[in-house]
């Protein structure tokens, strides 16, 4: 009964993370029209400047052997890295307001919630928050004619997938964080070097055989190598490996991040 | 005592090589309010988190309502209300959105909590302010916002670390006036506080604790009557520390010296004042000897290094 139970034991989820996230969306949805437009149009002027700019220089990348409009090759690339941005971000600086600096955790563990519930509230809510920046850049690109893919359908699945794998890597960062400075490091030091190496930008095949080898382990690569087929109306080529990647990084992200944050509220 | 509401037996908790609670054992009956008195670092906030089971102890049982603490923490917290020392209100949410969300943690349904609402922010005083937000009430609004907010459940026990510090008199007042009408509703209650005042209105029975420690316990005027003379003469102004050692001092059972203060306790204080009469330059206080006379007794008056 009083001995201490390990940090690293399995997580006890229940249905009650239902009210936890259900208040982050009520919080949200007070704010949700200024969001939305923080949470698209920064990715839009990325793609129709780049898209539209350097696609007239470049003109068409080939992918797998079959040309496509850079702009397509950027749009299909770049929608990974926001699901990625908007689902960092979340369980970075807003989940951390909500455990370090309001105390909401704390108050919500005096009722009868579990912190392993809120930490699966916050990584469910965080991959909601790319989820919805998700298809907002969809509907956009939709309108611009950019893909008309029917398995458009999949992607939009695929990018809450990939939502929620990197909420659990970020959480494992809100679980060490002293302070909001220190996000920064994970932005600069891991998530803007894997954008540059994770074919959003240009192709993978130019790069050093090394840095490919690196890059084809990195969660956004095997990302942006599920959805770019689904904007090309094709089917991805290895998609059980690239999806099993993703599901290790999720399971063992969030095991992690459990792990530190019990590990956090263990006074 | 099977009837208990609360129990807690033997509770130890050390960080490293600091004992923070140590050998802490007390019970609460129903419709009991236990007071814990002690210095800053005592202990009692560990104590509460034991008893919430968000801190684990090395030794010792919390059990409640006749479940276990920490295996039936679930069960146990849908019938506890807690206010914590620190707000934790939702800076988002109207009073009334703080509220309805709180419940919705407990598994209740949004219209059974809805109905509930008009009652408790009623009992708050907070019925003018249902759609204010928590940073445009005043402390003591929020205060009592958490504790409405503690009691959407319908708790049994409420657990109060520190309710009223920081509040002016008459934010301290009404919710001393709320607390009092929840005991007369029958429910239990254990509060931490440092107000000597507040523990000895609302409580039927203290612990002392210091370092950890309990180092008495009873109702307050019992632990006043065995540990103190019922009167004090305090002797302060120009020249009376040179009382202290003056013949005056085996006039009274007991005496401290503190700052420029000489406290005399005596259970009869009509020889002192005859004979500080001969001192008018001095100021007398005669009183009854009270709850910080014994906190002070027991805890010493040096302040603490770390307070």
């Amino acid at each position: 009964m009083t001995q201490s139970l390990s940090v690293w034991r399995a997580p006890e989820l229940s249905w009650r993370w239902w009210p936890v996230f259900l208040r982050n969306l009520l919080v949200w949805r007070k704010l949700a029209i200024p969001s939305l437009v923080g949470n698209i149009a920064e990715p839009l002027m990325w793609l129709v400047a780049f898209g539209y700019g350097m696609g007239a220089l470049v003109g068409k990348v080939s992918v797998d052997g079959t040309p496509v409009p850079y702009i397509l090759f950027l749009a299909s690339g770049s929608i990974c890295m926001s699901a990625m941005q908007a689902a960092s971000f979340e369980a970075l600086y807003s989940a951390f307001s909500r455990m370090h600096v309001q105390k909401t955790w704390d108050g919500i563990m005096n009722a009868p919630v579990n912190l392993d519930d809120i930490v699966l509230a916050e990584m469910l809510w965080a991959a909601f928050k790319a989820l919805f920046t998700v298809t907002a850049i969809l509907g956009v690109m939709l309108a611009l004619g950019i893909s008309h893919s029917p398995k458009l359908l999949l992607a939009w699945p695929v990018l809450l997938g990939v939502g929620i794998t990197f909420s659990c890597l970020a959480l494992i960062f809100n679980a060490l964080a002293k302070g909001y400075d220190f996000f920064t490091y994970y932005f600069t030091l891991f998530l803007t070097p894997m954008m540059f190496l994770s074919g959003i930008f240009f192709p993978l095949e130019q790069l050093p055989v090394v840095v490919r080898t690196i890059s084809s382990w990195l969660p956004l690569t095997n990302a942006v190598e599920l959805v770019r087929p689904l904007f090309m109306d094709q089917w991805p080529t290895h998609a059980l490996r690239h999806a099993l990647v993703l599901v290790v990084y999720t399971v063992a992200g969030f095991w992690i991040a459990l792990a530190l944050t019990r590990k956090r509220f263990r006074g | 005592m099977s009837e208990s509401i609360l129990s807690v037996q033997h509770l130890v908790k050390r960080y490293g090589d600091a004992t923070v609670v140590s050998d802490m054992s007390f019970e609460i009956a129903p419709g009991e309010c236990l007071g814990v008195i002690g210095p800053n670092g005592a202990g009692k906030t560990t104590t509460i988190r034991m008893c919430l089971g968000l801190t684990v102890p090395d030794e010792g049982l919390v059990t409640a309502f006749g479940l276990h603490m920490p295996r039936d923490a679930l069960a146990i917290k849908a019938q506890l209300g807690v206010v914590s020392q620190f707000d934790t209100l939702d800076p988002d949410f109207t009073c009334a959105e703080n509220l309805l969300v709180y419940g919705r943690y407990f598994g209740m349904k949004d219209a059974q909590i809805r109905e509930r609402v008009p009652a408790l922010l009623q009992f708050a005083s907070l019925t003018h302010k249902a759609n204010a937000k928590p940073g445009e009430l005043s402390g003591g609004m929020k205060r009592r916002l958490s504790l409405a907010r503690a009691l959407v459940n319908n708790p049994r026990l409420l657990l109060l670390d520190e309710p009223t510090t920081g509040l002016d008199p008459q934010a301290r007042h009404l919710m001393w006036e709320r607390l009092q009408l929840l005991l007369a509703e029958g429910k239990s209650i254990l509060l931490t506080t440092h107000f000597m005042d507040e523990a000895e209105r609302l409580c039927n029975r203290l612990l002392v604790v210091d370092h950890g420690k309990k180092i008495a316990e009873g109702a307050p005027r019992d632990l006043i009557a065995q540990y103190l003379e019922p009167d004090v003469v305090e002797v302060f102004g120009a020249g009376a520390l040179t009382l202290a050692d003056s013949p005056l001092k085996t006039l009274a059972a007991r005496m401290e010296v503190s700052g420029e203060t000489v406290f005399f306790y005596t259970a009869d204080a009509k020889p002192l004042l005859q004979a500080l009469a001969a001192y008018p330059q001095l100021r007398t206080l005669h009183r009854p000897a009270n709850l910080e006379d014994l906190f002070l007794k027991l805890t010493g008056r040096q302040i603490r290094e770390d307070a």
